[in-house]
């Protein structure tokens, strides 16, 4: 998942903070939210509601396009009683992960909240998740074999 | 981005199919007035004309959006996906006013059912200017009330009407009422 592959993005920092939101888990947002405070009531505008994505793949880059399999996706759009709008699509079928993640999206475009809630939910989650990478990668490393070496020693 | 967006069906599966059966109904029996609900249209849009949007329309049906419900074209837009084309390439038609009904496409004689569907918005379906309606679907002509079309819809109608099997359909829409007017079915002022 190389999210800096498509340039020119119109606001590559909501896609950021969409990117981290769809891979955390409700509890975690949740748990997060509950330290900012007084939240603004919001209204669900669609859903949330399972579907299904057809999922493309390319080898190796050049490639003709290929259809790889669906995967469940569950979306969600609420409106805050600020008038913000919040989208969100996560994969599987949590639902109360897409609303939450939808209204921290809505929050996060208000100016007047965006810097509480970028310190409290995104850059905590952020932390964790680029932790849980960093920790699999290191265990992953771990077990690579250097078949250089092996070669080394035959000779 | 703040905006004003409202919320479309209460019950997305529920409320689609009972408007998609009344649309079917009143298709099939054309002039019977049906109650459909589920949604709070967004101004100007009545509640049926809303309804019926939410219903037929989707990604792949170009719809041609009166200039008069441009206050509803994010609403629709968000809830269907419906692309906003010109009346020439548009399959539904969402008028607050009878448009020229040439406008739209009438299909061919080999493809008839690739012609528009007008959804028009009136002011009533009960009370208004009378016509009487007589056509397949009708044992005995049925009178049928509508309040906010032009003094000339008859004659306008009659020429659709002449082009069968082409022609447009049309779905008026009053509050939370609908009702059909398929090409099939003439009409003359009552």
């Amino acid at each position: 998942m190389n999210d800096s592959a498509v340039p020119d993005h119109p606001c590559p920092a909501r896609r950021r903070w969409m990117a981290v939101l769809a891979r955390a888990k409700a509890d975690s947002i949740a748990g997060l939210l509950g330290a900012c405070g007084p939240l603004p009531a919001h209204m669900i505008l669609r859903g949330p509601e399972p579907g299904l994505v057809m999922v493309r793949g390319r080898t190796g880059g050049g490639g003709s396009s290929f259809n790889l399999g669906e995967m469940t996706v569950t979306r969600c759009t609420v409106r805050t009683d600020t008038g913000f709008v919040g989208h969100a699509y996560v994969a599987g079928r949590e639902e109360r992960r897409a609303e939450l993640a939808a209204l921290v999206d809505a929050l996060m475009q208000d100016d007047e909240r965006s810097a509480a809630i970028e310190a409290h939910v995104i850059a905590p989650l952020e932390r964790q998740q680029t932790d849980l990478k960093a920790g699999r990668a290191a265990k992953a490393a771990a077990t690579r074999v250097q078949f250089f070496a092996m070669q080394t020693m035959r000779t | 981005m703040s905006s004003g967006l409202s919320p479309g069906f209460g019950d997305p599966v529920g409320d689609a199919q009972s408007c998609f059966r009344a649309v079917l109904d009143a298709m099939a029996r054309p002039g019977q007035v049906h109650r459909v609900g589920g949604v709070t249209a967004p101004g100007p849009l009545c509640n049926a004309a809303a309804a019926v949007l939410l219903t037929l329309a989707d990604q792949e049906t170009p719809l041609w959006l009166d200039e008069a419900a441009e206050p509803a074209r994010a609403w629709i837009a968000f809830h269907t996906g419906a692309p906003i084309v010109a009346t020439g390439r548009a399959m539904f038609a969402m008028a607050l006013s009878l448009p020229d009904l040439s406008d739209f496409s009438d299909g061919s004689d080999e493809m008839p059912e690739t012609s528009a569907t007008i959804i028009l918005q009136t002011a009533s379906l009960r009370e208004g200017r009378r016509f009487v309606m007589e056509g397949p679907g009708l044992r005995e002509p049925r009178t049928l009330a509508i309040d906010g079309v032009p003094a000339d819809f008859g004659g306008l109608w009659q020429r659709n009407h002449g082009l069968y099997p082409r022609g447009v359909d049309l779905i008026l829409c009053a509050g939370d009422e609908l009702t059909a007017l398929p090409r099939s079915v003439s009409i003359r002022e009552a």
